[in-house]
């Protein structure tokens, strides 16, 4: 143990959050390059973190430990492991890239930052956490600045209702996963919530086909697992662009890693008993989604749906329980979380300018807004799994994990890809392409260099890791063989 | 240090003091001035004076691991009675310090004098090992309590709500002493840990002593079905008051009932944790639905939270439930969480209902623009008490679960956690008002919420508080354990 690198990233945002409370409401200036400067040092950090990661020793690294009530067994334990490291480095890059984008924001700005880094320490915790105590610790914390970001920064005509549905849905899967997380401590009998002692508490099989449900289910709420998904296109829509983009691009992702992490990793046996069924939960999550997508008139809505069918792929590729799926699963959460982020700022810059979602409303915003066209286009393409993009590099593997365990779904969940083609084409050219509306003449202004980085930085990544899977997937291969282990030699 | 004193002072130090303190505060009522201003002096000699209490009890009136008897075993000097000790203390201090602003409660000596009376009767519960010192305790505390409850004269509410609580208590009273009389009158003996020995088999008689007793400690503790009184009670009598009604009145309540069923009763937990488990479902599930239902803009605050803290006596009571160790120090922690987080709710009522004269939800429009601090505190506040981290409810509701869910009571654990969903959806609505909605066609700058010295000070211990119990657990759990650790 050296440099406490992972209390840092967990901790700096906390620390960022209370000191821009400290300013006075009317500096907003200094208030936004606080926010600024703290979010690039967070992706710093986290960019460091992900590069020293030696994929070659693989396990878990950068540990740390701090006692914190030793009479329960609950320390402070944070370490990285080749799953959480992707997601830590893509927390970082929303983080700053959300802060980019919400510039602009002029209503209680203080307020906005102060909530979001909260809310952006508490995810940087649950991906480091190696205690169960303290995952749902920060879990909770994750989850419920949510509530406020959407309550008062939202869109208005939904937002109580949608922040109150996302905060209640949350809390209940959280709730209904604790109570399993309490009877895995109560039965290991090491009165410990060391997750790494806990993995290798070989729990008795009966126990873990019946708490898997519960701890699995509890958080795959988060990760927009059919029936539950319910909360989240709404919760998207109502949310201002950044939270948006947190929620889709990361906090979605909490959900599918604490569902891998604590469901999955902990209670093996209860995973390949239960794999069944909850496959067929991720195959109407992908087709069902897609459909629902294809048929929205709401801009945002449509990308909301999108994110509820491709989070399905990565519970397909978590339940098929093999190296490639799981590979694939993780990768997907890395590049949906960078491309979900992107389609959302887009949806806000042309939301900001034009005053209107509705698809039939908009057309021609490839002329006023060039490098937004290029952007939503690319990231379209990832999202449809092109070759050459991080999207293919995550689905592809998936669809090979599934076939390996049933063909006929693979199939089945292949038809999403077509209907995915459809969606995203159709909107880039409803909305992009065709004839500018008169009304928006010359009244689309074009977007700040900021948002321009964002952009930028987002395609690069895209791009690079479609053409460059070796960026990425040794890492998560590192992760997927812990895993496999776990689940007994797969 | 101990040396200078009796053996037995450090076993009633806390009481002797506040029976000094009480009588300062009456002797110097003459003596000032009857200008408002100097007035205040008044409530800082109460406020100071129970701040030096808490410091001197707690370096000097520490007591050892064992659990010792004292005055022919009268009362017991151990954690459990010293931990509870500086709970009652500290929420007297706490709400002597909402006393200071408040009229008329400030201009009269006998507001405070009531208010150190009762704490001395709490102190007296907390160590009680006797039934006829836990009688005397809980008179002791009780009276001085419903003065205060009826203490606005001119008020017809406060006067409503001091007499309703004096028959409602007084009724108890009578059953609980009947049930004390029949305890005696099975087993010859009134020290509680000899009870034990007559109360070894479920006969019908020890379920009728059982009974009667419960239902004494019920109503103090507001658990279903003897909540009756509490939401009218609250509602009239003046919000510095209702606060210590339902923080310190109700932990007293806890205590004595922890002490005298895990000592006199332990042979018979089977049964009676069954009867406690049922009631704490339905009280946490009663007060829960019926606090959603106070949900409207006309709705009383008060109400509200009369029927939350009631809900919160059934998740505490979760602890007691699982019989353990960890179950009782989870109890423990979880009353000194919900003191801290309730007395900051009425702390912040109090304030507000001052600038808009009433205690109606609406009142809390706008307060995120009218004063964010208070906005702020009032956030940390609600959202302890509907359980979320990094604050203290949310590790003492983690803590009641663990301890559920290690002795079996998993069913019990899943009713506690449906309950916090009921709950979090109310406390969020009361936010909502707080920084969602705006005063109507008005300009918030122009309605400030001020906030005095004594008030702001109050708030801002008790919100650092909260935020310190759950962040940084260990030494207030260690603390707790040790008071459980008294009792097993």
């Amino acid at each position: 143990m050296n440099f406490p690198i992972l209390s840092l990233i967990v901790f700096l945002p906390m620390a960022a959050a209370l000191l821009i409370l400290l300013y006075k409401p009317e500096q907003k200036k200094a208030i936004r390059m606080t926010a600024l400067m703290a979010a690039a040092l967070a992706l710093l950090l986290s960019i460091i973190v992900y590069a020293a990661y030696d994929k070659g020793a693989g396990g878990y690294q950068f540990l740390e430990q701090y006692k914190w009530l030793p009479t329960l067994g609950i320390s402070l334990k944070f370490g990285v492991d080749g799953l959480s490291a992707p997601l830590i480095l893509l927390t970082g890059i929303v983080m700053l890239t959300g802060v980019m984008i919400s510039w602009g924001l002029d209503d209680r700005p203080r307020e906005f930052f102060a909530f979001l880094f909260i809310l952006a320490s508490g995810v940087f915790g649950v991906f480091a956490s190696l205690d169960l105590f303290m995952l749902f610790f920060f879990y909770e914390i994750a989850v419920f600045p949510m509530y406020l970001l959407i309550a008062i920064w939202g869109w208005i005509k939904t937002r109580e209702y949608a922040a109150m549905k996302l905060t209640l849905f949350l809390f209940i899967g959280s709730l209904v996963a604790l109570i399993g997380a309490l009877a895995m401590y109560g039965a290991s009998g090491l009165h410990t919530f060391d997750m790494l002692l806990l993995e290798q508490a070989r729990f008795p099989l009966e126990f873990q086909k019946l708490w898997f449900p519960f701890v699995f289910m509890g958080f795959a709420v988060l990760g927009g697992l059919f029936p539950f998904h319910n909360w989240s296109p709404d919760g998207h829509v109502a949310a201002p662009t950044a939270v948006s983009m947190f929620h889709a691009g990361v906090l979605m992702k909490l959900g599918a890693f604490a569902a891998l992490r604590v469901g999955i990793m902990l209670l093996p046996e209860g995973a390949k008993f239960h794999m069944k069924w909850i496959i067929f939960l991720a195959l109407i999550n992908i087709v069902y989604g897609a459909f629902i997508a294809l048929v929205q008139t709401d801009f945002k809505y449509v990308i909301g749906f999108s994110s509820v069918s491709h989070m399905g792929l990565v519970m397909m590729g978590f339940a098929t329980l093999t190296p490639e799926g799981l590979t694939g699963a993780v990768m997907q959460m890395f590049s949906h979380g960078v491309m979900t982020a992107l389609l959302f700022a887009a949806v806000g810059m042309v939301y900001d300018r034009a005053h209107t979602r509705e698809i039939p409303k908009l057309g021609g915003m490839v002329r006023p807004l060039p490098l937004v066209a290029i952007g939503f286009t690319i990231a379209g393409l990832v999202s449809m799994g092109m070759p050459g993009f991080s999207g293919f590099v995550a689905e592809f593997p998936i669809f090979m994990g599934m076939w390996k365990t049933s063909w006929l779904i693979a199939v089945i969940a292949a038809v999403s890809i077509v209907v995915t083609a459809t969606y995203v084409l159709l909107v880039v050219r409803r909305v992009f392409f065709g004839r500018l509306p008169a009304e928006y003449e010359g009244r689309i202004g074009p977007i700040n260099h900021l948002d321009k980085m964002a952009l930028g930085l987002w395609c690069v990544l895209m791009i690079s890791l479609g053409l460059f899977p070796g960026l990425m997937v040794p890492w998560i291969q590192t992760g997927v063989r812990h895993v496999l282990a776990l689940l007994g030699g797969g | 240090m101990l040396a200078i004193f009796p053996s037995a002072v450090p076993a009633i130090l806390p009481e002797i003091l506040l029976l000094v303190l009480g009588i300062l505060v009456l002797v110097a009522d003459p003596f000032w001035k009857k200008d408002e201003s100097r007035r205040a002096g008044l409530g800082w000699l109460t406020t100071c004076g129970l701040l030096a209490i808490l410091v001197v009890t707690i370096f000097l009136a520490r007591p050892g691991s064992e659990s010792q008897p004292f005055f022919g075993g009268m009362l017991r000097h151990d954690w459990l009675a010293f931990v509870f000790k500086i709970f009652f203390l500290f929420a007297a201090l706490v709400t002597a310090l909402f006393f200071v602003d408040t009229p008329p409660l400030n201009r009269r000596a006998e507001s405070y004098f009531l208010l150190l009376a009762a704490t001395l009767g709490m102190c007296l519960m907390a160590s009680a090992a006797d039934l006829v010192m836990l009688y005397l305790a809980i008179e002791t505390t009780s009276i001085p309590l419903y003065i205060l409850a009826g203490f606005l004269v001119r008020d017809e509410k406060s006067t409503e709500s001091g007499l309703k609580y004096m028959l409602f208590g007084a009724m108890t009273s009578a059953v609980l002493l009947y049930g004390l009389s029949l305890a005696f009158g099975f087993s010859g003996r009134t020290g509680l840990a000899e009870l034990s020995a007559s109360f070894v088999s479920f006969t019908p008689f020890a379920i009728g002593t059982i009974f009667l007793i419960l239902v004494g400690l019920a109503f103090k503790v507001s658990l279903f079905p003897f909540h009756f009184w509490a939401p009218d009670v609250y509602e009239g009598s003046p919000t510095a008051v209702a606060g210590f009604l339902s923080t310190a009145s109700k932990a007293a309540g806890f205590v004595a009932l922890i002490r005298l069923f895990t000592t006199a009763f332990p042979a018979l937990s089977k049964n009676w944790t069954w009867i406690l488990a049922v009631l704490a479902a339905l009280t946490m599930t009663v007060g829960n639905l019926i606090a959603l239902a106070q949900l409207k803009d006309e709705g009383n605050i008060k109400r509200l939270l009369a029927y939350s803290s009631i809900a919160h006596a059934g998740y505490a009571m979760i602890g007691v439930v699982a019989f353990s160790e960890m179950g009782i120090a989870s109890t423990v922690f979880y009353l000194f969480a919900y003191l801290l987080t309730n007395l900051a709710a009425f702390g912040i009522i109090i304030a507000i209902s001052r600038v808009g004269g009433s205690d109606s939800i609406a009142s809390f429009k706008g307060l995120s623009r009218r004063n964010p601090a208070l906005a702020l505190m009032m956030l940390v506040a609600f959202l302890s008490l509907s359980g979320m981290p990094p604050l203290g409810g949310f590790v003492a509701k983690v803590f009641v679960f663990i301890a559920a869910v290690e002795k079996g009571w998993i069913w019990l654990a899943v009713v506690g956690v449906l309950n916090s969903i009921i709950g979090l959806y109310t406390y969020l609505t009361v936010l909502k008002y707080a920084y969602l909605y705006r005063l109507e066609g008005e300009d918030e700058e122009r309605h400030p919420v001020p906030l005095s010295r004594p008030r702001a000070l109050a708030l801002a211990v008790l919100t650092i508080g909260i935020i310190m119990i759950g962040v940084i657990i260990a030494p207030w759990f260690r603390m707790a354990m040790n008071a459980a650790a008294a009792l097993f």
